[in-house]
């Protein structure tokens, strides 16, 4: 346990005393721990022909949690201290002031764990880091002078949480994470475009980068920069709609997977919450949601609660088979923690969320579906997307599409933002490829304000009918 | 109790010492505190009550023309002296910038106005629970109405920002938000609409009853949608959407983007980017205005810029760095605008509604559809059909898509401009656009 914070070391509250404290707020509550964290994160950034940023954060804190029924009490502060433990506790107990609970103290545990214990930011040297980041630059300078603008940056973290509950159970982690990301802006008489990819996860940098990889990263984010230049305006109207392997599965991510998290169907606010066991989607669609899958960017070893992660079945065959659940909307529901309450950081409550989201492979091929279609756009890649989960109405933003026209890939089209209906997109899938593949480490999800690390997959699929909001009418 | 500026301005200048003292040629420093206490409501009971207490300092080294920074919530000395020690030996480490410097010294702010922006009254948890019971029982009045959450905040803040310079000055702001999210239902539909209310002083917050029954009928108005056809239509953006668009501006001439090459509004300072009538104004010193400021995150003096003239694009929001780079002086924009506003058009809502027989009024939009490298737009959209003046019937999943350069010219703007959030807009018409639907 070579990097594990001793969070009461330089603090005048020893572990008993705050263990203490802890039960003796918690005692007639129905759950609730003490989260503390310390984390480490770096930024490196080359922008413009120059090293623009290189920043250092070291952040420190922890937050109380206490539950009765359905109310929640929260205090966080930065200041691991007697008094300031002492005042959240005040503070929780002013919150819940007849409490009757009997302390849930079943927490599941495991000894799996799913990314090494290593810190990525010391891994690499800063002059190491520099001189790649100047390689990039000057490598995709030298692809010609259309290059007009190269950004690229490192972002490396080590995050460290313990989770302390009522009678002194501890569970603890410690979470590497990087990204390497490259942005290049190209020009063509007068036209200006903009191409980004990039690679992730929870391993060193040096597991991304090897082999000069870095340099595919770069080609990939040319590759689509050049097919934008050619772009001409996206369609306007409903059509058929291939998406790629990949990336793309952020539809799957925004469309059905928000609406599947515990929160929002306690409260029945999603427009999924009536339809556990029924048809949501094509025979042949199966979803999970996996926190399991070595060092990608959305596994945990446990969840922010302390709860193990595990692979959950949402969607099973077309069928809605589970909700994402932290402990509090799992108990509230009668049923148990998939392992997917997850935070920000300290200064947030825990809230139910996607790990990796993956929709697995079918029978079809990628070529079968292009030949399907008379009219329609082939989606490659997206930038983002955002759903409306009480309506189900979500958006996602093509960075790189193309027109089928009578079976056949044709030109290059516009960044146009796609619009469907979350119940009811699953259903107007009529093929699932058999290329399932994942995203390259790259997603952050946001909800309530917190935005967290998070992984999708997903096959090629046809969808029958979906809004494509280009401007050609 | 948020920490005062004496204790701040300690811990500020203990750091600009260390820094100079470990080889730092510049530096500069923020020390914040903010304290913020919130309670939730969910169907008229409880569910959630949180207390934040935020220390945070962030600090710039440079050493020459090399820079670096570093930002930390653990303030104790022992962690700031390693922390401080590594910034400075990584900026040693980091390449040279010729543009890199702290602001000049003559361009500091140099008075600190009171501009109303703190108020000392402090509302407990129980009294905010007599507003949200007040609020909530507005919101859930009709049987239509069948989930509301509800939430109200107090936040106290203060903060130094110090430089090796010999600036050194901060102040409190303060904010009290109220805001209620309700989800109404019938036998086609469930949607979801909100309303707020964010003020520096207490007692100017919305009523309780106002709030909630705006929020109730804004999302009662929008259940049993249709869909609509793709066609050319004239679209008229909500208030709410309409400051959207004005921010998206201002992202397009942030020096950043202007000295980077990757902004539509690249050199087009003294050109016509808007129709003739538009103006648009930047005030930092707006009494109790929720963007207002005395100096930018650098320091730098802040004074009110008219950014469009009758159309004409007249400044960039100029930071230290970047005006240097593009040789212009910083006008104090470092860290975005102030209280950003479209000046009112002259013709009233209701009329703005009849210029056109047909048009689309859009309440709320999904999606990070716009592109200031090419001026695209194009974003997923709610709203209302609007034949002659009236409202008929609500409209949802559909997309709406056009390009600034051109959208910027086909604005007209009614006269119903009001100061709700930080960036503000009249309610606006934008002729010419595409919506696609069926």
């Amino acid at each position: 346990m070579s990097y594990m914070s001793n969070f009461f070391e330089k603090s005048d509250v020893s572990r008993k005393e705050a263990e203490s404290i802890i039960s003796d707020t918690l005692q007639k509550c129905d759950d609730g721990e003490l989260y503390l964290e310390n984390s480490k994160s770096e930024s490196i950034l080359l922008d413009d022909n120059k090293i623009k940023n290189s920043s250092y954060n070291s952040d420190l804190g922890f937050g109380f949690r206490a539950i009765s029924d359905e109310v929640v009490a929260y205090s966080h502060s930065n200041e691991i201290s007697k008094n300031s433990l002492k005042q959240s506790s005040e503070n929780l107990k002013s919150t819940l002031k007849s409490v009757k609970g009997t302390y849930n103290h079943e927490i599941p545990k495991s000894n799996k764990k799913y990314y090494d214990n290593i810190n990525p930011i010391e891994q690499k040297s800063l002059n190491e880091k520099i001189k790649i980041l100047n390689d990039v630059n000057d490598y995709l300078r030298s692809k010609g002078d259309k290059v007009k603008q190269v950004t690229a940056n490192f972002l490396g973290e080590q995050k460290s949480v313990e989770i302390i509950r009522s009678g002194g159970e501890t569970l603890s982690d410690v979470r590497p994470l990087v990204r390497f990301n490259v942005s290049v802006m190209m020009e063509k008489d007068g036209r200006k475009e903009t191409g980004v990819y990039g690679v992730g996860g929870r391993q060193s940098y040096e597991s991304y980068l090897k082999d000069e990889n870095w340099k595919s990263v770069c080609d990939e984010a040319l590759r689509i920069a050049s097919v934008n230049l050619e772009s001409k305006p996206a369609p306007a109207g409903e059509m058929k709609v291939v998406l790629g392997p990949g990336w793309p599965a952020i539809l799957i991510h925004e469309a059905v997977g928000h609406g599947l998290e515990g929160d929002f169907n306690r409260k029945k606010t999603s427009a999924f919450h009536n339809l556990m066991g029924q048809k949501v989607a094509s025979e042949g669609v199966t979803i999970i949601d996996d926190g399991t899958i070595d060092n990608r960017r959305g596994s945990l070893t446990i969840d922010d609660e302390g709860t193990p992660t595990e692979k959950t079945v949402l969607i099973e065959n077309g069928i809605l088979k589970n909700f994402m659940q932290d402990r509090l909307n799992a108990r509230l529901m009668k049923t148990r923690s998939t392992g997917s309450g997850r935070r920000e950081n300290y200064r947030h409550i825990v809230l139910p969320r996607m790990r990796n989201t993956m929709m697995l492979s079918g029978k079809q091929t990628q070529e079968e579906m292009i030949k399907a279609v008379d009219k329609g756009i082939f989606a490659v890649s997206f930038g983002g997307g955002q759903v409306d989960i009480t309506s189900g109405k979500f958006v996602f933003n093509c960075t790189e599409a193309y027109e089928i026209v009578n079976g056949k890939i044709g030109s290059p089209i516009k960044g146009a933002t796609l619009i469907g209906d979350g119940p009811s997109i699953l259903k107007e899938v009529s093929m699932v490829g058999n290329d399932m593949m994942m995203d390259p480490g790259i997603g952050t999800c946001g909800k309530a304000g917190q935005g967290v690390p998070v992984g999708v997959a997903q096959p090629s699929i046809l969808i029958d009918k979906m809004t494509v909001g280009g401007t050609k009418l | 109790m948020v920490k005062d500026q004496e204790f701040l301005k300690k811990k500020a200048s203990y750091c600009l010492d260390l820094a100079k003292k470990l080889g730092a040629t510049d530096s500069s420093v923020v020390v914040k505190n903010s304290v913020s206490e919130t309670v939730n409501f969910r169907n008229k009971k409880l569910d959630e009550a949180n207390r934040s207490d935020d220390l945070g300092i962030s600090i710039i080294t440079y050493v020459g023309k090399k820079k670096s920074s570093i930002s930390s919530s653990n303030l104790l000395s022992d962690n700031l002296n390693i922390l401080i020690e590594k910034c400075v030996e990584t900026t040693k480490n980091t390449p040279e910038d010729e543009f890199n410097s702290l602001p000049d010294k003559d361009l500091l702010a140099r008075e600190v106005k009171d501009l109303d922006l703190y108020d000392d009254s402090h509302i407990a948890n129980d009294q905010k629970i007599d507003y949200l019971k007040k609020l909530e029982a507005a919101a859930s009045n009709d049987k239509k109405i069948v989930n509301t959450e509800s939430s109200f905040t107090q936040n106290k803040s203060n903060f130094v920002l110090a430089n090796s310079k010999g600036f050194c000055d901060g102040y409190k702001t303060s904010s009290f938000t109220a805001s209620s999210v309700t989800v109404a239902k019938d036998e086609k539909s469930m949607e979801r609409d909100y309303e707020y209310s964010s003020k520096c002083f207490l007692k100017d917050l919305d009523d309780a009853d106002e709030l909630g029954n705006l929020a109730a009928n804004q999302t009662i108005r929008k259940l049993s949608p249709k869909k609509i056809g793709s066609e050319k239509i004239a679209i008229i953006f909500d208030k709410r959407i309409a400051k959207g668009i004005l921010s998206t501006f201002a992202s397009a001439i942030s020096s950043s983007a202007i000295s980077r090459g990757t902004s539509f509004l690249k050199d087009k300072v003294n050109q016509k980017i808007f129709s003739d009538k538009i103006n648009v104004f930047d005030k930092p010193d707006m009494l109790k205005g929720l963007g207002s400021r005395n100096f930018d995150s650098e320091g730098v003096k802040t004074d009110t810029l008219k950014l469009v003239d009758h159309g004409i694009l007249k400044h960039y929001l100029i930071d230290t760095y970047n005006g240097k780079k593009l040789n212009l002086k910083s006008n104090g924009r470092c860290g975005g605008t102030s209280n950003l506003y479209f000046e009112n058009g002259n013709i009233c809502f209701k009329d703005l509604l009849k210029l056109n027989s047909k048009s689309l009024y859009i309440i709320e939009t999904i999606g990070h559809g716009s592109n200031i490298v090419t001026g695209d737009y194009s974003v997923g959209a709610t709203g209302f059909l609007v034949e002659n003046g009236e409202f008929k019937y609500p409209i949802n999943e559909i997309t709406i898509a056009g390009n600034f350069k051109d959208m910027f010219q086909n604005i007209t703007l009614a006269n119903d401009l009001e100061f709700k959030y930080a960036t503000n807009a009249p309610t606006m018409l934008i002729e010419g656009m595409v919506v696609a639907g069926k």
